[in-house]
């Protein structure tokens, strides 16, 4: 090869290496301009996802009857009048009873249904299953008009144990779901292991299943209570005038008299719901010493 | 000799007793006993009610199909169910044009950041829908924030009609329902390997074609799966709807709710609920169907 050929070469390639620099350099431009509007857009979703939520914390403190943002003054007043009336007080009383209640029944019914479908077998499994999981899927307004409609002549409606049923029936797929998830995760040679020690059914099913399943379970119950305290659509059409729920007193509220204290009932509703799945991501994440 | 055979035997049947499996399996009896609490709850509270709610239809005020010829007769009603679909598809699709965006960013972000944008996904998820519905009132309400804001810059004289619009029901439900669109696509993207994009990015591929030839059509289950939920959760909403919206806005959940509140004509509401029930349940049934052929080809690509 000549000196002069490798000379022309060598020349060559700096210009194509300068052209590649030259283009990487806009191409590294392009992709910056890229992902800052990227990024600017996604913080344009993320705040219409959050910020109705996080308006209603200023405006339950502020000093004006009326709704006004920002709030020119902060208060208590809103919390006190809420925790004062005493319509309030019951419906949050009552609230909270049913929503322990169904915790309890539904993860103890959803807990022993989900064993059956993932270790039982028994006829009509699928169909079984599948209307198991229905009450998630059929709109809740066809569940609550047919359930008034089933329990008033019975006098179920507005009373505990209406609610209870009902509550119940929509939250059992949700522990159904978590406790399947968990066995199905579950290592059955552990089980083996216990009954081959002589333990039976039962006695493995509490000292060794159970305590392997716990995440599981406690989410299903998580989300039962969240499913009853929260739930609006069924609440609205069986509460009668003396059993009334927290989300019926305050969709009344909503439509006839639009007060601040909304904002305070709100509040204390969003931050249960938060402090309960607060709870339940501390348990899952540092499992309990005196079960290891 | 014989200490060795008194030893084997057990071990043997023990090992029967792995291979055969029975013990992984509950007894009938036993599986039957752990699912009657939930037959009777299921039966009594959920089979019964609906069912009877359903026989209403054909049998308030008397026997025979009057109840669905006055459905079928009626433009109002004809209207109403029209009105529903459409909400909820442009329901659908708005979720999906604001959710798409975020679950890629979820789980294409760095762990921190991928972790702050889960929370901000998850606040709304956890809050009750009827708080949603209240803080959207208090936003687009007469004298909320968008029309003191508007009228403070001066933008309109007068406050402009907000709340109980149609715009006001999308707007609200959508907030409702982006968290069950962005759940589901989150999952198919995370479940994507990372050296598909890599290869694709070494033979050459930009940012645009790596989206295009793979990460968009790897998450189409999972697209599927998204709008699936939130059109059928859009279909049946109540409470959203009857807050925020009008006389205007009267979609089937409000009207079947109006019917049982207000006119107490329990022969129509079932009819009603007849017909959300079955386009409800057609919908599950056949885009099932079209899901899991979905997850068949991407598989086999």
């Amino acid at each position: 090869m000549s000196p002069d050929l490798e000379f022309a070469l060598a020349t060559r390639e700096m210009a194509n290496e300068d052209k590649s620099l030259v283009s990487r350099n806009s191409r590294s431009l392009w992709k910056c301009l890229g992902a800052v509007t990227a990024g600017f857009l996604i913080l344009l979703i993320l705040l219409f996802l959050v910020l109705p939520i996080v308006i209603i914390f200023p405006m339950s403190f502020g000093s004006a009857s009326y709704l006004e943002f920002p709030p020119r003054g902060l208060t208590l007043r809103w919390y006190g009048q809420y925790l004062s009336d005493p319509d309030w007080r019951a419906a949050t009383l009552f609230s909270l009873k049913i929503a322990l209640a169904t915790t309890l029944s539904a993860t103890i019914i959803g807990t022993l249904a989900a064993i059956a479908f993932v270790r039982g077998s028994f006829p009509g499994k699928g169909l079984f299953q599948a209307i198991t999981l229905s009450p998630m899927i059929i709109p809740h307004i066809v569940i609550a008009v047919a359930v008034f409609l089933a329990f008033a002549p019975l006098n179920l409606s507005g009373s505990f144990l209406g609610f209870l049923i009902a509550h119940t029936m929509l939250a059992v797929p949700y522990v159904v779901l978590t406790v399947v998830a968990a066995l199905q995760r579950f290592d059955t040679t552990l089980e083996l292991a216990a009954l081959n020690c002589g333990a039976g059914r039962i006695r493995t099913f509490f000292s060794v299943v159970l305590p392997n399943i716990r995440v599981g379970v406690a989410s299903g119950a998580v989300f039962a209570f969240l499913a009853s305290f929260d739930e609006a659509t069924v609440a609205f059409f069986l509460s009668g005038i003396e059993g009334k729920t927290i989300t019926r007193k305050m969709f009344e509220d909503i439509d006839f008299n639009l007060t601040p204290v909304i904002a305070a009932v709100s509040v204390v509703l969003t931050v249960t719901s938060l402090l309960v799945m607060g709870a339940l991501h501390v348990f899952s994440r540092n499992p309990v010493p005196a079960q290891r | 000799m014989k200490k060795a055979k008194t030893h084997k035997l057990p071990v043997r049947a023990a090992i029967s007793f792995t291979k055969s499996k029975s013990w992984r399996h509950y007894p009938i009896g036993l599986s039957l006993i752990l699912i009657i609490p939930l037959c009777l709850l299921l039966g009594f509270g959920f089979v019964y009610p609906v069912g009877r709610l359903l026989g209403q239809s054909f049998f308030a005020p008397d026997f025979g199909l009057d109840n669905y010829r006055r459905l079928l007769e009626t433009p109002l009603y004809l209207r109403v169910l029209g009105r529903t679909v459409i909400v909820a598809l442009i329901v659908m699709a708005a979720s999906l044009a604001l959710g798409y965006p975020v679950a890629l960013a979820m789980a294409r972000l760095r762990r921190d950041l991928a972790g702050v944008v889960m929370a901000c996904v998850l606040l709304p998820l956890w809050t009750s829908a009827l708080v949603r519905s209240y803080a959207w009132i208090v936003i687009l309400q007469r004298r909320g924030l968008v029309n003191d804001a508007l009228l403070g810059l001066g933008v309109i004289s007068e406050p402009l009609k907000l709340i109980y619009t149609e715009g006001a029901v999308i707007l609200a439900m959508t907030h409702v329902l982006v968290p069950f669109m962005i759940l589901p696509i989150f999952g198919a993207i995370r479940a994507i390997p990372t050296e598909l994009v890599q290869a694709a990015r070494n033979l050459g591929g930009g940012q645009f074609t790596v989206f295009a030839r793979i990460l968009l059509p790897l998450s189409l289950p999972g697209i599927f799966a998204g709008c699936l939920m939130t059109f059928i959760l859009a279909l049946g909403f109540y409470v959203t709807p009857a807050l925020v919206g009008g006389p205007s806005s009267l979609l089937m959940a409000t009207l079947i709710g109006q019917q049982t509140t207000e006119t107490l004509d329990w022969g129509f509401a079932g009819a009603l609920s007849t017909v959300l029930l079955c386009v409800t349940l057609v919908i599950v049934v056949c885009f099932r169907k079209a899901l899991s052929n979905n997850r068949g080809i991407s598989n086999v690509a």
